[in-house]
């Protein structure tokens, strides 16, 4: 089977081919302004209310349209593709049932300010409010999951829509778009012409920083004795990871960088902490409780990074970096805010900065920290340990994989021990935590870098959320690795049960999962089983070497606890550290 | 503490959802809400009073520029303004209580304009303080029906 990825297409050229005013259909409006708008992939599903939309698509190779199994693979699968690129994705669904679907996937891109566009069709105008067979109000139900939503009543705004959804996925704090296209708009036809300018009064991102406010930092940092930067997804998706790896490096303030930070600054450096919260490193979680100045750059102070919020960084003069002004002053309030975008900020510092002079006793103090209580986990020789298979897999890949995860015990493993060094190579679901987002996101990464190795490290628990997509990936070849760390229960959820609910383990053994070699091969993808290190080396070179998606289960033990751990409600210095 | 806040709104379809579906999901309190044309074509005004303290109404406003439909968003309580508000009031009244009745309209200056067999109906334009007043002193006859629209509100002078 050949790779039915497509090639990168020149935009140019499909440009200067469809950017002619023409008479056409609000279908091949909506094809040609993707094109105009750089798109080279698309996902969905198709159904009634989009049927012209996919008749326009008949023959239409200037993107290539990836059909999933469920429009939840489509979107996730979308979302993981924006992730790795930086590119808005872009999925198709029907209306109703096609549209209820996406729900899930556009609150997923909407927590972790991912740039979506999502195109939905309805029903024809006229039956709009009639409960028409297949309809749902879909822009009332994701108005609280998406950055903007468009009812499309007439074709003629189609072009400016479609032009103005892609402004507003990709700029100022990014997020998911709905369009959604009555049956009859995608019919009707009108003369095309391209749109290329954005005019909307009530956006206006502000990019530039007060100077004042550096300068406070600027002075701060000169002063602070126990500085820290707590960097987030928000470097990462303003491209700042070089910047910002200039300005710790001009003032050795050490770092720890959240669940959607991970990449943003190299795992290798004396100066990076880990991740911070509720499973965070012994050093990242008493540096923060410990620092007198603490640098947000791009986190938002998720619940899950601060704990109990009252006693949270309770020395510390707090700075807090981002573009969206909503975040500046929302869990916590900042002595010094700056609302502007990450790289344009940490640009405008650098020139500024100098090293933290009065800091050398706390670096001593990290490093001393790092050294004492680093991750740790006890291995052994008869069973597959989780933290060991991750860390086999960072071994084999050395950091360069695109790694997707899923939710659970193995996304914490895969954070903490898989030792990521570029921006954009780890894709997760942090802010809504969706079981079934690691599978299918590795299509969509992989769909954006067809010669990477893309690895999607999944539970047994998500696997079976969106295994159905297995399908697409035998169909087109998409040669993602699939890992399924199988401890036979609802890990995380059984964690807590554990520790918090006196061990009642209601409903967290899986009990009859099914055989997953035998799924994988049921769809058409090779399927791998290790139970010890031997054949877990084995295996895993096997997925390797083979070319196309493979999937490899490990069996590992169900007992395996996540460490360390914050209870919710205590401070994050309160950590419980494991047996160990 | 009370807020009075004017939003202008792109006047779209859907944006009075938008609106007060934040304050909803956000955990917002909404006290009243009114919403109608501006001075510009294709804008609206909502004029919002909410309750809480400052750095919720900082929130707010914050959130409120997040929609992409929300032009501008003013605080009118940081500045001396005019807020009003309209009543309908059905009292009960038999011809005999009539000109009791009248007395505490024309104190407030309200005014009179339908007249039922067993009723009158009141209109009464002002603050929500002097409204609140007007209703605890029609209480004892008997409201039968009451309709207010919220506060609208502007700023003072020139500004």
């Amino acid at each position: 089977m050949s790779a039915q990825i497509p090639e990168v297409r020149s935009t140019e050229e499909l440009r200067e081919k469809w950017n002619k005013p023409e008479v056409i259909s609000g279908s091949e409006i909506l094809l040609r302004s993707l094109v105009l708008e750089g798109v080279d992939t698309v996902f969905g599903y198709p159904g009634g209310a989009v049927l012209y939309i996919y008749d326009a698509l008949h023959g239409f190779t200037d993107f290539k349209h990836i059909l999933t199994r469920h429009e939840q693979g489509a979107i996730h699968a979308a979302d993981g593709y924006a992730r790795a690129s930086g590119k808005a994705g872009v999925c198709i669904a029907t209306s109703g049932p096609g549209a209820t679907n996406l729900v899930t996937g556009i609150a997923t891109a909407f927590m972790d300010s991912v740039p979506l566009v999502v195109i939905t069709g309805n029903v024809f105008s006229s039956l709009i409010g009639t409960d028409a067979f297949q309809e749902a109000d879909i822009t009332g139900i994701t108005m609280p999951i998406t950055k903007h939503s468009y009812l499309v009543r007439d074709v003629e705004d189609l072009p400016r829509v479609i032009h103005e959804a892609f402004h507003i996925a990709n700029t100022g704090r990014k997020g998911p778009v709905l369009v959604d296209i009555p049956k009859d708009v995608s019919a009707a036809k009108t003369l095309f012409t391209p749109v290329t300018t954005v005019n909307l009064r009530g956006y206006n991102p502000r990019t530039v920083p007060n100077k004042l406010q550096l300068d406070k930092l600027v002075r701060a940092i000169a002063v602070a004795e126990r500085p820290i930067i707590i960097a987030g997804g928000g470097v990462i998706y303003s491209g700042a990871h070089e910047a910002m790896f200039e300005f710790v490096k001009k003032t050795e303030i050490p770092i720890t960088t959240t669940l959607l930070g991970l990449g943003c600054f190299p795992s290798a450096e004396d100066l990076w902490m880990g991740m911070p919260g509720m499973h965070g490193t012994y050093t990242a979680n008493n540096a923060i409780q410990q620092c007198d100045l603490l640098i947000n750059i791009g986190a938002r102070f998720d619940d899950r990074v601060t704990g109990k919020l009252d006693g949270f960084a309770p020395k510390a003069k707090i700075v807090h970096i981002d573009i969206d002004p909503a975040e500046i002053g929302k869990n916590v309030s900042p002595d010094i805010p700056i609302v502007g975008d990450v790289k344009t900020v940490l640009e405008m510092l650098n020139p500024e900065v100098g090293r933290a002079t009065k800091a050398d006793a706390w670096r001593k103090t990290i490093a001393q920290w790092k050294q004492d209580q680093p991750l740790r986990y006890k291995d052994s020789e008869t069973e597959l340990k989780p933290q060991w298979v991750i860390e086999m897999i960072n071994e084999t890949t050395k950091g360069e994989a695109i790694v997707t995860t899923d939710v659970g015990q193995h996304q914490m493993w895969a954070a903490q021990y898989y030792k990521f060094n570029k921006p954009r190579s780890w894709i997760t679901s942090g802010g809504l935590g969706t079981m079934g987002f690691g599978f299918p996101s590795a299509i969509g990464a992989q769909m954006a870098f067809p010669e990477r190795l893309v690895v999607s490290i999944n539970g047994d628990g998500g696997m079976q959320m969106c295994s159905q997509e297995l399908a697409i990936c035998a169909i087109n070849n998409i040669p993602v690795k699939i890992v399924v760390i199988n401890n036979q229960v609802l890990g995380m959820v059984r964690q807590w049960q554990n520790l918090i609910y006196e061990k009642r383990y209601s409903y967290t053994d899986l009990g009859g999962s099914p055989d997953f070699v035998k799924l994988a091969e049921a769809y058409g993808v090779k399927g791998l089983r290790a139970t010890n290190k031997a054949e877990a080396n084995a295996a895993w070179q096997e997925a390797l070497e083979t070319p196309g998606p493979v999937l490899v289960e490990f069996v590992v033990p169900k007992d395996e606890n996540v460490y360390p751990m914050v209870t919710q409600g205590s401070t994050i210095d309160n950590m419980l550290m494991g047996d160990e | 503490m009370k807020h009075t806040i004017a939003v202008l709104v792109n006047d779209q379809p859907g944006v009075l959802q938008r609106v007060s579906g934040l304050f909803g999901r956000r955990g917002f309190n909404i006290e009243s809400i009114t919403v109608g044309q501006s001075e510009e074509v294709g804008l609206s005004r909502m004029v919002i009073v909410t309750l809480g303290d400052q750095s919720t109404l900082e929130q707010i406003e914050k959130q409120l520029y997040k929609l992409i439909d929300v032009i501008k968003v003013v605080d009118l309580g940081s500045r001396p303004m005019v807020a009003r508000e309209l009543a309908l009031i059905k009292v009960k009244s038999e011809p005999a209580e009539r000109p009791e009745i009248m007395g505490v309209i024309e104190t407030f200056r309200a005014s009179v304009v339908d007249i039922g067999s067993t009723s009158l109906l009141v209109q009464a334009v002002g603050d929500t303080q002097k409204i609140d007043a007007m209703i605890e002193l029609l209480k004892p006859y008997g409201i039968k029906e009451l309709s207010r629209t919220g506060v609208t509100a502007m700023i003072r002078g020139n500004g």
